[in-house]
């Protein structure tokens, strides 16, 4: 029988990393939604109220998902990792209480008038329900992101017979790595949201469908990617700064720098062998690294050598991981600037190989979110709070056959539900929004729109 | 008044509107297999559709409260109930997408329709043993053996009674939510499950009577017990008032929900009173597990600040959706 606090590792790995695919949708679309009902409200161009019926949907679906797969997280500290929820929890659990308190309450509390509330509240009342969402998401996402970031850049704190005691919470939570995580995170939010947004766009586009209501949508979501692209690159880029401060051994493993060098190069593709200590095979172009991370071009980068074996994270998961996140940063930045390109031209909405570029890129927003969480993570390994507290020590002491039921449970079940999830995500997009006609003039809803369904 | 009473207050808080709101909620589920017609489940899963998520985010606030409070004794009671705790997790999955999918489905919804009903039966069973085995207790330092503690005669018990009581709460809810055929079977539904529940309450109160010295001080001696007296008394006059309401159809719709509650409310300060002041019963005191102060009084602050808040939100959400639910409802 397997380790029971590898297999608690593994379980809280696979549940937090399919539970953030949805945050980060939801994130960034609720702002989506918000935008679309207040431009509708001003405008009173039908094709933005269409724009916010149908994202409701795939927002509602997604959403859902989070709820459910979020609160297994919740109680999977006490569950899974007893420990550190002792010694820990003074804390982290007055941050994630805020979040329940501020956040998690608010959103579930509107998220009922903006789903359902059409047609019993008026439509000014609802878009300060789908504000409220909105925000709700944001403020759990400071929260959540809160509690991580000290996790890595601990501070204001004592221990007192080995349990954490806050000493200033405003250092606890303003962290030093915290306001870099959180901007990165949210900033992906954006981007994916607006990935998945013009991407959907695209394909109606691209059949020759719901052509207004394509245009429209991805004429904005177009923009929001030039923008947010670049960026993300320059958030990314302090991030990294930062974390080369405070957690040099992680950067050193995104790099795969083993002895610590003057002018390091940046390695392109590299074999990292954790045994010998060495890469395998790389290519490298001179300089690079410490152009990018030092911002000068001799400048050091601390080599994983600065720390025994045993304190090395595995290498070959987070330099993988950093350059997949790099690639995908890279191709979202070309297809802002294509799309500026063709809309210069006058060929936004028929530029085949850009609508079908969009298209392709409908994932990788979540993607990439996905390999910026195992870099950062899998990065900060063997530590749970850097430098502090080892992982393997802070798992509950389980029977190792509850833990690996409990896996292939999740597993079973959570594959399944991202089938089902993709299925009707599909279905949705499929279906497209729902024709408005000019009746919609008054205040209320016309009864042609409900139920949508 | 002191800080650990505090937290047990709110956490007693936490869980009670968490136990009376996603309560019924679950009993809709429950019950859901026991409605005649499809139309009449649809009617009942879109009752909730507005509220599911919010009512279930007590049992996330009942959750970090505990950790906030209580570090110590939510590591160990979330450990030592790993089983049951995941499996209710898992059951709220398998819920908590039906309410999303059933609306979206044409072909599958006889799947998300047994989703919405084994999940609400499988999470209210695995709480019902959570409760049970939280009553009963168990050690503070296990060795981690192959062994399941929580897996006893008592906590099956309380297992299958719970889910009675949701059953009652969710037919209640019915009650008010519905009119004609659907209404006519809540009402026959709820008798059914408070004739149950009354015969469990019976049941659970003798058992611990005679297993827990604790409690048999507490109730059975003087003065304590004089105090306590009344709770039996109010509810089975309660008990009797909710079956009168139920048969005849007196009353308006909404009263023998608000009755259900307060049977609930009793039973709850009838097991309440038994095991204070211990948060894992006869191992730890709410005064030995409380966390250090400059965390309790932070989280404080956040709480007599937004849950006022929360609290209003949630009433105003449940007043825009007020009277009956019809099958034209929806989005």
């Amino acid at each position: 029988m397997p380790d029971p606090a590898l297999l608690s590792r593994i379980q809280f790995a696979f549940t937090i990393s399919y539970h953030i695919i949805f945050p980060t949708i939801t994130i960034g679309l609720s702002l989506y939604l918000a935008l679309m009902e207040g431009l509708w409200l001003k405008t009173r161009r039908q094709v933005y109220l269409q724009q916010a019926r149908f994202w409701q949907k795939p927002f509602a679906i997604t959403f859902g998902m989070g709820v459910v797969s979020g609160v297994v997280l919740s109680y999977e500290f006490g569950t899974n990792f007893s420990r550190f929820s002792e010694i820990v929890g003074p804390v982290l659990s007055p941050l994630l209480t805020y979040e329940v308190l501020t956040a998690f309450f608010l959103e579930a509390g509107f998220l009922g008038i903006m789903l359902f509330g059409w047609k019993k509240v008026s439509p000014r009342v609802h878009f300060i329900a789908t504000c409220v969402v909105c925000v709700g998401t944001m403020i759990s996402a400071f929260w959540i992101l809160a509690a991580n970031s000290w996790m890595h850049t601990p501070a204001g704190y004592e221990i007192v017979d080995g349990v954490f005691h806050p000493t200033d919470w405003w250092a606890v939570i303003f962290n030093p790595s915290f306001p870099y995580r959180l901007t990165h995170m949210l900033l992906a939010s954006f981007l994916s949201a607006s990935l998945l947004f013009a991407g959907v766009n695209a394909i109606y586009l691209l059949r020759k469908q719901h052509t207004e209501f394509a245009k429209s949508g991805f004429s904005i979501a177009m923009w929001a990617i030039l923008v947010l692209a670049p960026l993300q690159i320059l958030a990314g880029d302090m991030h990294g700064l930062n974390v080369h401060e405070h957690q040099p051994v992680k950067v050193a493993a995104m790099e795969a720098v083993w002895e610590t060098e003057q002018g390091a190069g940046f390695r392109l593709f590299a074999l990292p062998n954790q045994k010998e200590a060495k890469n395998d095979f790389e290519i490298v172009i001179p300089k690079a690294a410490s152009l990018i991370l030092t911002h000068d071009i001799n400048g050091e980068i601390a080599g994983l050598d600065q720390v025994a074996p045993e304190n090395r994270p595995p290498v070959a998961v987070v330099f993988f991981s950093f350059r997949i996140m790099l690639a995908l940063g890279g191709l979202m930045l070309l297809l802002g600037v294509l799309g500026l390109w063709a809309r210069r031209k006058g060929r936004l909405f028929d530029h085949r190989l850009l609508l079908n570029f969009s298209r392709l890129m409908i994932p990788a927003g979540v993607i990439a979110t996905l390999a910026g969480w195992y870099v950062v993570e899998v990065g900060r390994q063997p530590w749970l709070v850097q430098g502090l507290v080892r992982t393997v020590d802070v798992a509950s002491p389980l029977p190792a056959s509850q833990v690996l039921s409990t896996l292939i449970l999740f597993v079973a079940v959570y594959s399944l539900l991202f089938g089902v999830y993709l299925y009707f995500m599909r279905k949705l997009i499929r279906q497209g929004p729902a024709d408005i006609t000019g009746a919609a003039q008054d205040e209320k809803l016309p009864a042609t729109l409900n139920p949508a369904h | 008044m002191d800080i650990a009473l505090i937290y047990l207050l709110l956490i007693a808080i936490g869980v009670l509107m968490y136990v009376l709101l996603d309560g019924f909620s679950l009993g809709v589920g429950i019950l859901s297999p026991w409605l005649s017609k499809a139309e009449d489940r649809a009617i009942a899963m879109k009752s909730l559709s507005h509220l599911w998520d919010s009512n279930q985010t007590w049992l996330v606030f009942g959750g970090v409260v505990l950790f906030a409070g209580f570090p110590k004794a939510y590591a160990t009671v979330l450990s030592q109930l790993y089983l049951p705790i995941i499996l209710m997790l898992i059951a709220l999955i398998f819920r908590g997408v039906a309410f999303e999918f059933y609306f979206k489905s044409h072909t599958s919804r006889g799947w998300w329709d047994f989703s919405f009903s084994f999940g609400s039966t499988l999470a209210t069973l695995s709480q019902g043993i959570i409760l049970g085995s939280l009553v009963q207790g168990f050690s503070l330092t296990p060795q981690p053996s192959e062994q399941i503690a929580w897996f006893t005669p008592f906590s099956l018990m309380t297992a299958i009674a719970l889910v009675c009581g949701y059953a009652l709460l969710g037919s209640c809810w019915l009650v008010r939510k519905s009119s004609g055929r659907l209404q006519v079977s809540a009402r026959r539904l709820g008798i059914l499950s408070l004739f149950a529940v009354m015969f469990f309450l019976a049941l659970v109160s003798v058992w611990m009577l005679l297993a827990q010295p604790q409690v048999f001080q507490r109730w059975l001696t003087w003065p304590t017990g004089l105090l306590l007296a009344p709770v039996p008394l109010l509810s089975a006059y309660v008990g009797l008032r909710l079956w009168q309401m139920l048969r005849s159809g007196e009353g308006n719709d909404l009263k023998p929900l608000g009755l259900a509650m307060a049977l609930f409310g009793l039973a709850f300060i009838g097991l309440a009173a038994g095991m204070f002041p211990y948060i894992i019963p006869g191992q730890l005191t709410i005064w030995e597990a409380i966390a250090p102060e400059r965390s309790t009084s932070f989280t404080l602050v956040g709480i007599v600040l937004f849950l006022p808040l929360v609290i209003a939100y949630n009433i105003y959400n449940y007043r825009v959706f007020s009277g009956k639910t019809t099958s034209q409802d929806g989005y």
